[in-house]
Parts: C-alpha cells; sequence; structure tokens
C-alpha cells in the first residue's frame, strides 16, 4: 500500500450531506473483479446526463475545471450506504488521497484507511470554512502531527486517528501482514475453544 | 458489574488485544458472493497465501444473478464473467459455493439462518453491510469491504475497535397492521440515517419478545441505515424453536451442548450501555419513506415535513434536494399517490412470512391494472415453500409476477430495474437515488403497505383495507 504523511493541495469541495456509496459508485458498475479503473465511473449519475459521458453535467463540481486537487471535501455523514469497497477505490482512482468531512459512515472510513485514503474528520465550523474559501485556495495535512491547515488563513486543526492505522498509513503496512505475524496465537486460540 | 449480551460474545472471540489500537477478533462464519469477493481472492492468490479456514466460509450468487431463467447461462457478459470467476474461486480454494440451480442458493442473508448456519453467540461477517440481520440470532453480525474478506480468507481474523452499545428498547403491543419494518423505519426515522453511527445496537422490550424470526431479521437488517454497524437481540425460546432441525444445526448431544451456552447469551440486569432509547410500540403506524435515505420516513398518515420542520440549513437543504428527486412537495400527503412498481423481495422482506403476509392480504383479490408487481422469493428454499402453500396460486390470480431467488431489483445492478421517474412502493432497505435503477423513486414500506399499493395503485393506508 501506498505510504501518506504530508500533503499540501488545492481541494474539491462537494457541499452535500449523507453523500450514500450508491452515489458514489452506482452498483452496475460493481460487475468488475479487479479493484482498477473505478475513478472513471466515481459519482456517475451526478458526473452525467443520461449516463452519457459526452454530457456532463456542468453544475457538477467534479465537471468544473476550476476546481482541482488530491483533497475530496464533503458534508457529514459521508459513505454511508453499503459497504462496497469500490466506492473507496473510486476515490482513489480517481486521483484523490484525502477525503475531509464532519463525519463519516463506518465502513466507508474502515474501507479508506484500507486502501491508502485519508479519513480526515474535522469540526463542522472547520467544514464552513473551508467551503467558505476560493478556488484556489490550498489545505496542508500532516498526518505525522495529525493536522490540518487552511493555507491562506492560518487556521489549523487536529484529527483523531487510530494509533495502529495511523502506523499502517505512514509505513504503507496492511492489517493482513499483522494477521499473518499472529498466525500461532490464532491457531492457539482456535485450540483452547471449546 | 454484569455484561452486555455483544460483550459476551465479543469477549470470548478476542484472540488478542493490540495495545493503543483494535483488538484479533476471531469469525466464526464468514459469507461471501461474487460482488465484493473477487479482489479479496486476488489479493490472497497475489500474496502467494491459502485461505486459512476455507470450511468457514459459505458462498452463494445472489446480487448479480438474473431471477428469470437462472437455468441458462447469464446474458449480460460482465454478470456472467464475474459469476463464474466466485464459481473458479470457490472451487480453487475449496468453498461450499451455493450457486445457481443449488437447491440452497438465495440471498446471502436469507440461506444463513434459513440453513441453521447462522447460530446464535457466533461472530459473522460478510463483505455486504446488511450482514446485520444475522444479529437476529443474538450474534455479533456485521459488513466488512473487500480489504477485509481478504483479512478474513488469510486468518479468520479481523483487527477491531470494540464499538459503543445502545439498547433499544420496545415495549407494549403494535397496532392493527404495524409490523416489524414499520418498527425499524420508525427508529430511523426518529434517529437519522447516521444516528447510531459507532454504536452495536441491541433490540429489546416486550414488543421485541413477541416478534417471529423473521420478524426480528427485518430489524436487524435495517441496523445499518441509522449507521449502526450492527444489530442484535437476544436468543430466546422463539430462536431456539426456529433454530431446531435447520440442516446445518447441530442435533443430538451437541444440540443440548449448545443449547446450554445459547441461553446464557443476554444482557444482565446491571450491564451498561452507552446510550438507551425507549419506544412505545403504541406510537408506530404504517411507515413510508418520501426522501432519498432511509431515515427520511413517515407514519402513513402524516404529511411530508416542510423546511420549517427541519432543525438547521444543512437538512433543509437535504430534504429540498430529496423531494426534487421524488417529485414530491414539501407538506403533502402520500395517501392516495399514484405508483407504476411494487417490489417484495430482499434480505429484509423476502422470507416466507413476509409473502404469507402478502397473500392474507391479496388473497381472492387482483391487482391494479397501472401497476407492475414483483414478488422475488429471498432464496429457493422460499420458493419452493411459496408453492408448497399455494401461494404462487393466490399471487398469480392477482396478477403478480414471482421470480426467482436473488437480490434483484433492490440494488440495480441486475437486469430487474425500476425505469428512471416511476415510483415504486419497495420492501428493500434502501431508497438512495438511483438505487433501483438511474432515476428510480424508491418508497420503502413494510410488505403489507406494499401489497395495499399493488392493490389499489396508490400509496394506502393499509389499515383501511384490513
Ligand atoms: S437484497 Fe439488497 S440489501 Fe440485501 S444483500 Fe441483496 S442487494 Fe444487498
Amino acid at each position: 500500500m501506498n505510504k501518506i504523511n504530508k500533503i499540501h493541495s488545492r481541494f474539491v469541495p462537494l457541499q452535500e450531506e449523507n453523500v450514500d456509496t450508491d452515489q458514489i459508485i452506482p452498483a452496475r458498475f460493481l460487475k468488475a473483479t479487479t479493484r482498477d479503473g473505478f475513478g472513471k465511473n466515481l459519482f456517475r449519475d451526478w458526473r452525467y446526463n443520461n449516463d452519457n459521458e459526452l454530457d456532463p453535467k456542468p453544475d457538477f463540481i467534479l465537471n468544473n475545471a476550476s476546481y482541482t486537487g488530491e483533497i475530496l471535501v464533503a458534508g457529514k455523514n459521508f459513505g454511508c450506504g453499503s459497504s462496497r469497497e469500490h466506492a473507496a477505490w473510486a476515490i482513489k482512482d480517481y486521483g484523490f488521497t484525502v477525503v475531509v468531512s464532519s463525519f463519516f459512515a463506518d465502513i466507508f472510513k474502515n474501507n479508506a484507511l484500507n486502501n491508502g485514503l485519508l479519513p480526515i474528520t474535522v469540526s463542522e465550523s472547520f467544514l464552513a470554512s473551508i467551503f467558505g474559501l476560493g478556488k484556489e485556495a490550498t489545505l496542508s495535512v500532516c498526518l505525522e502531527d495529525q493536522t490540518i491547515a487552511i493555507d491562506a488563513k492560518g487556521a489549523i486543526e487536529t484529527f483523531e486517528i487510530n494509533a495502529y492505522k495511523k502506523t499502517c498509513l505512514l509505513n504503507g503496512y496492511d492489517d493482513i501482514d499483522y494477521l499473518l505475524s499472529n498466525k500461532a496465537a490464532i491457531e492457539n486460540f482456535e485450540k483452547n475453544r471449546k | 458489574m454484569g455484561k452486555t449480551l455483544f460483550e459476551k460474545i465479543w469477549d470470548t472471540h478476542i484472540v488478542q488485544e493490540v495495545t493503543d489500537g483494535p483488538s484479533v477478533l476471531y469469525i466464526d462464519k464468514h459469507f461471501i458472493h461474487e460482488v465484493t469477493s473477487p479482489q479479496a481472492f486476488k489479493g490472497i492468490e497475489d500474496r502467494g497465501i491459502s485461505i486459512f479456514r476455507p470450511d468457514q466460509i459459505v458462498a452463494t450468487a445472489d446480487h448479480n444473478v438474473p431471477t428469470l431463467n437462472q437455468h441458462l447461462p447469464i446474458t449480460d457478459a460482465l454478470s456472467r464473467f464475474q459469476v463464474d470467476t466466485l464459481i473458479d474461486n470457490c472451487k480453487k480454494h475449496g468453498i461450499e459455493l451455493y450457486g445457481l440451480g443449488h437447491e440452497h442458493q438465495g440471498i446471502v442473508h436469507v440461506i444463513g439462518p434459513e440453513l441453521g448456519v447462522t447460530q446464535p453467540g457466533m461472530t459473522i461477517v460478510c463483505g455486504d453491510s446488511h450482514t446485520s440481520t444475522h444479529g437476529a440470532f443474538g450474534t455479533i453480525a456485521f459488513g466488512i469491504g473487500t480489504s477485509e474478506v481478504e483479512m478474513v480468507f488469510a486468518s479468520q481474523c479481523l483487527l477491531q475497535t470494540k464499538p459503543k452499545l445502545m439498547r433499544i428498547n420496545i415495549e407494549g403491543t403494535l397496532g392493527k397492521g404495524v409490523v416489524s419494518k414499520d418498527i425499524i423505519l420508525y427508529i430511523i426515522a426518529k434517529i437519522s440515517a447516521s444516528g447510531a453511527t459507532g454504536y452495536f445496537v441491541e433490540y429489546a422490550g416486550s414488543a421485541i419478545r413477541t416478534l417471529s424470526m423473521e420478524a426480528r431479521m427485518t430489524i436487524c437488517n435495517m441496523s445499518i441505515e441509522m449507521g449502526a454497524r450492527g444489530g442484535l437481540i437476544a436468543p430466546d425460546q422463539t430462536t431456539f424453536d426456529y433454530m431446531k432441525g435447520r440442516t446445518f444445526a447441530p442435533s443430538g448431544a451437541a444440540w443440548d451442548a449448545k443449547l446450554a451456552y445459547w441461553q446464557t447469551l443476554y444482557s444482565d440486569v446491571d450491564a451498561a450501555f452507552d446510550l438507551e432509547l425507549n419506544i412505545d410500540a403504541a406510537d408506530i403506524e404504517p411507515m413510508i419513506t418520501y426522501g432519498t435515505n432511509p431515515g427520511l420516513g413517515i407514519g402513513i398518515t402524516k404529511n411530508v415535513p416542510t423546511a420549517a420542520d427541519m432543525q438547521d440549513e444543512g437538512e433543509q437543504k437535504n430534504l429540498e434536494k430529496a423531494l426534487q428527486y421524488m417529485g414530491l412537495t414539501a407538506g403533502q400527503s402520500l395517501i392516495g399517490m399514484p405508483v407504476q412498481h411494487v417490489f417484495i423481495g430482499s434480505c429484509t422482506n423476502s422470507r416466507i412470512e413476509d409473502l404469507r403476509l402478502v397473500a392474507s392480504l391479496v388473497k381472492g383479490k387482483t391487482k391494479n391494472p397501472d401497476v407492475q408487481v414483483m414478488i422475488v422469493p429471498g432464496s429457493q428454499k422460499v420458493a419452493k415453500q411459496v408453492i408448497h402453500e399455494g401461494l404462487d396460486l393466490i399471487f398469480k390470480e392477482a396478477g403478480f409476477e414471482i421470480r426467482q431467488a436473488g437480490c434483484s431489483a433492490c440494488l440495480g445492478m441486475n437486469e430487474d430495474k425500476v425505469p428512471a421517474g416511476e415510483y415504486c412502493v419497495s420492501t428493500s432497505n434502501r431508497n438512495f437515488e438511483g438505487r433501483q435503477g438511474a432515476g428510480a423513486r424508491t418508497l420503502l414500506a413494510s410488505p403489507l403497505t406494499a401489497a395495499a399499493a399493488a392493490l389499489t395503485g396508490v400509496v394506502t393506508d393499509v389499515r383501511t383495507l384490513l
């Protein structure tokens, strides 16, 4: 897995609450058997009219070329609904490394963390100030220090992350490496169960 | 201090505590299906490791299968390839597969319980958020992502942080025409689509105790729709009676031993919850949703809320957006509104009891000619039972179309979809934009309310037909 630490980037503001994984990647695109290529169908039905790639909806933020960057900023309860990890893959494949919201659905958060996509939970007020920024504004994230800053304003907020997950992201480890190193303990546990 | 039901199960499944991190949680049963497993199999192969406990995995094909002509090859090439990939992977890794054509095939959350694979006190996972369904038996059951499927393949374990615990007590007697789907839609409307995020929910109280296992499954199924990781109900005589004699349930001396253990699975009187909620069953009326998340629901006689009912600007904006998508107006009543489709199926409401309920209402009647009605049994076994009990005749006479087992129009992935702009009263669990097909407008409701709409062609308070 990719390592994450410092990210300095512009951002894409998606001012919607309760963005569910059916919007992030509609079910009809889940027929793939690999993890690649989901980015082109990210927010498919919000992005295009009549499912036509030649007919983008001009109002949708991903179709507005003046917004760019590897940070997606969204309203609260991001990633609710289905457990499909394809949602995290689509966001990552599109080119985002960080998703910022004031609240994440549980399974999405885990899926993101398991794929080197950093979910950052900020306060409602911090989120509002990001949404209030201009197109050229940049954010700075430091995973090591667990901080996210609005560069122009000097505003900074710390975020929570599970210490174990932080180590994984900083070093590019995943849970399987950890679990495999504990095979003996797992076999022991199985033996001792009634 | 006493322990909660959740803690009793959790504590006996912890292999190891990780300092400052999640615990290593042992998984008893792992269900897989065609959509969220291929990348996990690939991951295992890329790492050059084998599946640790293949005999603790049960596979089925459900999401991406047609519900007509299942004996024929799947016509959609991508779908066929995905289902074939599952067949290959199961063969290669020695995993039991109940694929198309198998007598045990069906929606993963319907077959686990009906086969007796799901048993009290277990930890159960599946790459599907409605794994919470199995909690009805007093299990810790939750949905996982594909990376986690791969973890369980590799080690039969997951790294998990203990969730907070909530108990929802539903006391009293349900009114006429009110069923378990209404209970859970009522709860979600009350606490919102994110109201239980971070929690595992135990459902308790006298109203829950009187429910059948099927009805309990409907409630646990939708726990995820309020953000909860899972929901569970303490097993009792109803549970044990349901379990007895199931294909994979223990028998003889093994049954007695298991039963003795199962009877210890309840929350002690002095157990502590992080949050408790009390609900009076008498307050619940038949429910229906008007919006684009399952929390946007109302009692059938109530009006769609207006901006003034919303707590903040964000909620107002959400309401406006949802109503625009749904083609509805703030403050309107839904009763009498024409619908074009009725979908009775999905892991929420496709069990035999659900179909009996529908049959009891439509027996001897015919559907409104302007509505298309689809009944999709949750499993081959349910489909067989429908015929055995003669319910198929009632449905055919009513003009309902009966399909073969699968997820069907619940998720707009297979061929069964609702056309853009049209309304569907659906017994499934999600009314997200495009969930039942791009542009489709879903109104979630109970099997009774869905059947009522099928008969009248409009949103109907089922109590007026009883
Ligand atoms: S019936 Fe619907 S909710 Fe249930 S497992 Fe299938 S797709 Fe998911």
